[in-house]
């Protein structure tokens, strides 16, 4: 008696909630777009925050939304590359934007060698409180610290400090331009920029604005806004504002003239440069060229 | 613990927290001696909070001692005037106290000019300045002068001391206090000050009394001066308005809302200031400096500054003047000692390590303290224990350990509602910590980045 009377009620709530939730259900029902779930399934899924929008399901919904509109061209997903909006496209049938792959770079080249330690910190290894306390152990205030804060930031495992030159290295091939150390870095040292064909690459490994005889006491290959790089390039890609240049990722072909010409070896190129004429004592391996005397 | 003799017999101290540091008043018993002038003052123009002063001489003009070379650009600013007679030999960025290169006006000196309107004050302080008792400004003069003298607070924080005294409508003062209390271990200037210049800094509170328009003026001495203390309470017998009280020896009791909180009992509310509750707060230093400014006209040039650490031969109190770099003020001291790990401007607790010689003495440099390797050395950070130390000694009554974990988490929000502004980074949690972990500079991250936010969502 005892068991159908259990039975009876058990059941009878279950019947009674399962009636309740089909009506809620009913009367509740959110009407999720399903293109929104298929193309967020075409997305990375690593919610990186790299395309503007908050993670994946919201780059997801700003698509659909696009394409509602007939226009995507202006999303782009820097993780996913050209692959995944190319089958984005192919999804909506629409066209997309050109995305071309970035990467990456740290303009500074104050490794220990190059920008030796004057003095010692011992506060917690973090560059946004040794940013916040003092200008850096070499005395350059743009300088990379070496904490790594950008190490931490990084998702994708592509940035690593090297113990050796105290400056962290991205590894292309994993680094997916997603952003993060670009605002990790409290010195903004990094920046995004095309990989370029075939990976080369020039640019202007220093940000110190400083004027030339300062910033050398600092570190011996800082940018000193001599401007000789101006003139010898072909394309007129570098502006020099603020005793410091810039190479136009735009405008630059990659030539290569400017490196041989850099009197401290501040710029840096990803491929070997040939030198015609011989430098005195050094060299000609890409960037790695000392200042002649001053 | 001598007991000194006090109005109503008591020491007061604020309830919440509080540690007690060695002392380490090596230099209490040294006189103030004037450090004789530098070969080249490099004056910052920015030594103050605020907007940097704007520059007001070019490469090659001949300035005397109280010509105007920083004019203020705002409210928030101070002027800077050159300590030192000679030739302006460049203008160029100089490390300061921050750790950057900030301008600087370089000043090759050449003997010791002062201009007409401030050469009354020229002799050396206690040595025939002749006492000006009466005071004939009104409080806007007595503002204009703060004001053009670039009088700024000299605890540390080098506040521009006239908007002090521009209480806004709606407020109504009390009590003027000032703080004696220098309660950083090391550090003497203050209680040197008290000692030699106990006239001077009476009439100096009696003008910034009158400046407020308050009837009260009390003086909070800690009780690790009862020299100084017995000495202030005997002049200020001579003022009506004007009463001492002796503090217990706790620190941080020279942050304005403990002392606030000490002398008044008053408990300034959380993101309000002490003029909310009635009182305004100033350091002995700043009111002898406002002093020589409304009865001398003499703008800051110099100030009293603490040279001391273990390892030195001969620290002391000396009279600087701004823009001398600190080697010099450290050659006098008896040198540079072999084995110095850190060079600390201000006090052990709260002081920040410099890490240049060439560091040009400025408006809120209250000392120097060298410290050897063994003391400088920070020890390796151990995992929280959750022995709440941390929270026990917290004069702000907050928690610590918590705040510094969010802000390391950039848990920006939560540490705002765990009430990380109101720290006032005295580092008491860091001290009394057995993991020795690094929990001020973690909140001072964490305030660092909040206020950012807030700029930027005002912008």
């Amino acid at each position: 008696m005892i068991t159908l009377f259990a039975v009876l009620t058990l059941g009878g709530l279950a019947a009674m909630f399962a009636v309740l939730l089909f009506l809620v259900s009913k009367r509740f029902h959110v009407t999720e777009d399903p293109r929104k779930v298929d193309v967020e399934a075409l997305l990375p899924g690593i919610n990186c925050g790299a395309c503007g929008f908050p993670g994946c399901p919201g780059m997801a919904e700003a698509l659909v939304k696009g394409a509602d509109e007939g226009d995507i061209s202006h999303l782009v997903c820097p993780p996913g590359g050209p692959t995944t909006m190319e089958s984005i496209g192919a999804y909506f049938g629409l066209e997309v934007g050109a995305s071309k792959p970035m990467v990456a770079v740290l303009r500074c080249n104050g490794s220990c060698a190059n920008a030796p330690a004057k003095t010692t910190y011992d506060g917690p290894a973090n560059c946004a409180i040794a940013h916040s306390l003092y200008a850096g152990e070499s005395g350059c205030p743009f300088g990379c610290f070496g904490h790594g804060d950008c190490e931490v930031s990084c998702e994708f495992d592509a940035l690593h400090v090297n113990p050796e030159t105290g400056l962290p290295e991205v590894i292309e091939e994993k680094c997916t331009a997603c952003g993060k150390c670009v605002i990790a870095c409290p010195r903004n040292l990094f920046e995004l920029r095309p990989i370029g064909k075939r990976s080369r690459r020039v640019f202007v490994s220093c940000r110190n604005t400083e004027k030339g005889a300062v910033s050398k006491k600092h570190c011996s290959v800082s940018c000193i806004g001599c401007g000789k790089c101006a003139k010898v390039c072909p394309v007129d890609a570098i502006p020099i504002e603020n005793n410091l240049a810039y190479i136009d990722p735009e405008k630059c072909i990659a030539c290569g003239k400017c490196v041989p010409e850099c009197p401290t070896g501040a710029i840096l190129a990803t491929f070997p440069i040939k030198v015609k004429k011989p430098v005195p004592a050094g060299e000609p391996s890409p960037a790695a060229k000392p200042a002649p005397a001053e | 613990m001598s007991a000194p003799v006090t109005e109503s017999g008591k020491l007061m101290t604020f309830p919440r927290g509080g540690i007690h540091p060695p002392e380490q008043k090596i230099t209490q018993d040294q006189p103030i001696q004037a450090c004789p002038l530098p070969q080249e003052a490099v004056v910052l123009l920015a030594q103050h909070i605020g907007a940097p002063a704007e520059l007001q001489v070019k490469v090659g003009d001949q300035v005397k001692v109280g010509t105007l070379i920083g004019k203020a650009p705002g409210l928030i600013s101070a002027n800077i005037h050159s300590p030192v007679s000679g030739k302006v030999k460049k203008i160029e960025p100089r490390t300061d106290a921050s750790g950057y290169p900030k301008t600087a006006v370089l000043i090759t000196v050449d003997g010791d000019e002062w201009e007409d309107s401030v050469h009354e004050s020229k002799d050396f302080p206690w040595n025939g300045r002749p006492l000006k008792r009466d005071i004939q400004a009104s409080p806007e003069e007595i503002r204009t002068a703060l004001a053009n003298g670039g009088i700024v607070g000299m605890g540390g924080a080098a506040f521009p001391t006239n908007v002090k005294y521009m209480v806004p409508p709606g407020k109504t003062p009390e009590y003027l206090i000032i703080n004696g209390v220098e309660c950083e271990p090391y550090l003497t200037a203050d209680h040197r000050v008290m000692l030699e210049l106990a006239d001077e800094v009476m009439v100096g509170t009696e003008i910034l009394r009158i400046a407020l328009g308050v009837e009260k003026a009390i003086i909070g001495i800690e009780a690790n001066k009862p020299d100084a203390l017995s000495l202030m309470e005997k002049k200020a017998q001579d003022y009506p308005n004007i009463s001492v009280q002796g503090l217990v020896v706790k620190y941080p009791q020279g942050a304005e809302k403990q002392l606030v909180r000490a002398i008044t009992g008053r408990e300034v509310p959380s993101g309000k200031l002490p003029l909310d509750v009635g009182c305004v707060v100033n350091n002995v230093g700043t009111a002898q400096a406002a002093y020589l400014a409304v009865q001398y006209n003499r703008p800051f040039i110099d100030r009293v500054l603490t040279v001391t650490g273990t390892g030195l031969s001969n620290p002391g109190n000396f009279l600087v003047r701004l823009g001398t770099p600190i080697q010099q003020v450290i050659e006098l001291a008896g040198g540079l000692p072999e084995g110095t790990g850190k060079i600390i401007l201000g006090g052990p607790m709260m002081g920040k390590a410099t890490g240049s010689l060439d560091t040009p003495v400025a408006k809120g440099t209250s000392g120097i303290l060298l410290l050897d390797q063994k003391q400088a050395k920070r020890a390796a950070v151990q995992p929280c224990i959750r022995c709440s130390r941390c929270v026990g000694v917290c004069p702000m009554g907050l928690e610590p350990y918590i705040l510094s974990e969010l802000a390391r988490q950039n848990r920006y929000s939560e540490a705002e509602s765990r009430g990380i502004m109101d720290c006032v980074e005295c580092g008491s949690c860091s001290y009394t910590c057995p993991s020795h972990r690094d929990l001020v500079d973690w909140i001072r991250y964490g305030k660092a980045r909040i206020m950012a936010n807030r700029r930027k969502g005002k912008a």
